[in-house]
């Protein structure tokens, strides 16, 4: 869990990848026969193999907030990167890539706190006045949230498990698998703005079958919407969600190739958000795809919590996918 | 020509009088114009010693307008708008239908008339019509189809000693813009497009760059400035008169981090004034580009203007000067800029 912790705490608001592949590229290089990365700053992993070509993503990107306005005392004006709650955002810390903090703080005269939107929100980097935060930011810089990776018992909490999850189930299948397919493992850029670079490297790939490795949501807190999705009773195989029907067939073989392997698994319907597989699916002339999804609950909060379980599950899942499908 | 292209109509869908005139203007500088199957212009300016990468400046045809849905028994008009028009400023406008600029007004019951409670309310699109003074429906289609367009009927003028106000100049300015650089030389080879129906969804530059497939893209484009009284400063997106802007994200796409480096570069070069946007909202013509085919790397430099969507928007000549500096001083340099198509690490 020790990489999944690094990869949780790496630094990459949508566009601003290069930091987490950089740490991906690092762990895997020893196990890809090669690796390239694409004008879009999607990673490109491939073990080649004289069977299907199939293809993996779990995105790399995050949610985030880049500045738009410095005003005279030194506060920051910002804008969501991704969909950012106001409530979730206020009175969280983000961080910077040269690793200045801030706090999200509101314009106390806004008449209802439930009223508030992002424009009553504000960073307090401690700066004294415009002069001196613009030593330590510029217009156009990005911030991430800030979260803590903690585990409890079977538990994970951290930031950023969406979809930092997906990307360690990616890079520990990595490591174990062994089949004759074709095999790309593609880390996705710019997801949470609009699943825009899995649309070109599955362009440029154009696989038998694809398959995205995220997070979904669950129905398994108190007095939450009905969701048939709980931690900790195994990885799910999506059916459906907002972007994309997953292909039928597929979805029986990843299920044939789970009960084989007796890796317990879920069925998922997520009634609202979308994946990967909402843009790969309906690149050039169709992509049959599928997607694996990491249970996980408090999804674009700092405090995201998955089941360890799960992920390991998930691990084995696309190891033996890669190799029986 | 910034005025004539501003007079010209070309509603989305609708753009064959813009387009005939980037045709004209743009032929006595290339040979190799093509138009395809949804009316995208693409002309390719060969450079004096291209390196082999495909370049690509992009701007707009279209503009905002209205599209007639019903003649109604009476004579009046009843219409839709077509693209992203504010409802509250459609009243009492004056506007020109169909292909024989056929001039109405959009009516609205004159305020004596009106109850209280209608005159606090916005009225609706639904509830407006055209009035084209046409004695009954038979009068009004001898002039007018079903489905035949409308445009706002405004002048272009000058405003004070800096500023022009007119309809369209999104994204009249951006065709204004590449009709000026296709005069000049370029070591590059150059693809100028001119797009289709972006206001109703970046529909014609989704097409003509999944064919295209350039390496780079920079987008001509009117952005909003809301340097105007009630704005707070952290909401203006940009000023006026502190020249063109460049995008670094809007809705629709993230810019190039290294491209954008490149142009704000050169700008400060050639001491050619810019502005980084301060909204992310919206989209352009970038977010079809950037992720088509196998991706693209996009910019976005954009000319602040106020009351976009309007048939009196507002520009700054100032920052029109500057926008066509700063694109021609891109397109003279863009042979020393390396795309990133693809990096192998392994």
């Amino acid at each position: 869990m020790e990489f999944l912790e690094k990869l949780t705490q790496s630094f990459s608001p949508s566009g601003r990848e290069e930091e987490i592949c950089d740490i991906i590229f690092e762990e895997i290089k020893d196990y890809a026969d090669s690796v390239y990365k694409d004008t879009l700053g999607n990673l490109i992993v491939r073990k080649e193999g004289n069977g299907k070509k199939i293809m993996f993503s779990a995105h790399t990107d995050e949610i985030g907030i880049m500045i738009t306005y410095i005003d005279d005392k030194g506060f920051l004006r910002f804008s969501p990167i991704g969909w950012v709650d106001p409530f979730y955002a206020l009175y969280q810390r983000v961080k910077f890539q040269s690793g200045i903090t801030g706090v999200i703080s509101y314009e106390e005269k806004t008449d209802a706190i439930k009223d508030i939107k992002m424009k009553n929100l504000f960073i307090d980097i401690g700066a004294k006045d415009k002069e001196e935060a613009q030593k330590m930011v510029s217009i156009g810089d990005t911030a991430q949230f800030v979260g803590d990776f903690v585990i409890n018992g079977d538990r994970v909490m951290s930031k950023t498990l969406d979809n930092r999850a997906g990307v360690y189930v990616l890079t520990e299948a990595i490591k174990k698998i062994k089949s004759n397919n074709d095999l790309y493992f593609v880390f996705t850029s710019q997801e949470e703005v609009g699943l825009r670079g899995a649309k070109t490297s599955t362009f440029d790939i154009f696989p038998d079958f694809a398959i995205a490795v995220d997070v979904t949501d669950t129905g398994d807190t108190p007095e939450c919407n009905y969701m048939a999705v709980s931690l900790g009773d195994g990885p799910c195989i999506k059916i459906k969600d907002q972007s994309v029907i997953c292909d039928r067939e597929l979805v029986q073989r990843i299920k044939s190739v789970a009960t084989n392997n007796s890796i317990p698994y879920q069925l998922e319907v997520l009634e609202h958000g979308g994946t990967d597989a909402g843009a790969m699916h309906i690149t050039r002339s169709g992509v049959k795809t599928g997607a694996i999804s990491i249970p996980t609950r408090y999804i674009h909060s700092t405090c995201e919590t998955c089941d360890i379980n799960d992920i390991k599950n998930a691990i084995l899942l696309v190891e033996k996918i890669a190799d029986e499908i | 020509m910034l005025e004539t292209l501003c007079s010209l109509h070309g509603v989305s869908g609708n753009e064959h009088k813009v387009r005939d005139f980037v045709i004209q203007n743009i032929s006595p500088y290339t040979d190799n114009i093509t138009v395809d199957s949804m009316g995208n212009v693409i002309a390719v300016k060969k450079g004096t010693n291209p390196t082999g990468k495909k370049v690509m400046v992009c701007a707009h045809m279209d503009e905002v307008g209205f599209i007639i849905s019903e003649i109604c028994d009476n004579g009046f008009l009843k219409f839709k708008t077509v693209g992203g028009i504010d409802h509250r400023i459609l009243l009492s406008k004056k506007v020109l239908v169909g292909k024989d600029n056929i001039p109405g007004v959009i009516g609205v019951k004159a305020v004596h008339l009106q109850s209280k409670e209608s005159r606090k309310s916005v009225i609706k699109e639904k509830d407006m019509y055209i009035d084209i003074g046409a004695k009954d429906k038979d009068d009004a289609m001898k002039k007018v189809s079903l489905g035949d367009y409308a445009s706002f009927d405004s002048v272009y003028r000058k405003l004070g000693s800096t500023k022009i106000k007119a309809k369209a100049l999104d994204d009249r300015i951006g065709c204004y813009a590449l009709l000026e650089a296709i005069k000049e030389e370029y070591d590059e080879d150059i693809v100028f497009s001119f797009s289709v129906q972006e206001e109703v969804g970046l529909r014609g530059a989704r097409v003509l760059s999944h064919r295209e497939k350039a390496d780079v893209c920079i987008v001509l484009e009117g952005t909003n400035a809301a340097d105007v009284p009630f704005s707070s400063d952290h909401t203006t997106v940009t000023n006026q008169g502190e020249g063109p802007s460049l995008s670094i994200m809007d809705g629709a796409s993230v810019s190039n981090k290294n491209l954008n480096g490149f142009i704000m570069k050169l700008a400060k070069e050639n001491h050619i004034p810019y502005q980084i946007k301060k909204s992310h909202a919206g989209g352009n013509d970038a977010g079809a580009i950037a992720y088509s085919a196998s991706g693209c790397e996009t910019s976005v430099i954009s000319l602040p203007l106020r009351y976009i969507h309007s048939p009196v928007s507002v520009g700054d000549v100032r920052d029109i000067q500057s926008y066509l500096k700063l694109i021609k001083c891109v397109l003279k340099n863009i042979s020393e800029y390396q795309p990133r198509r693809k990096e192998v690490l392994k």
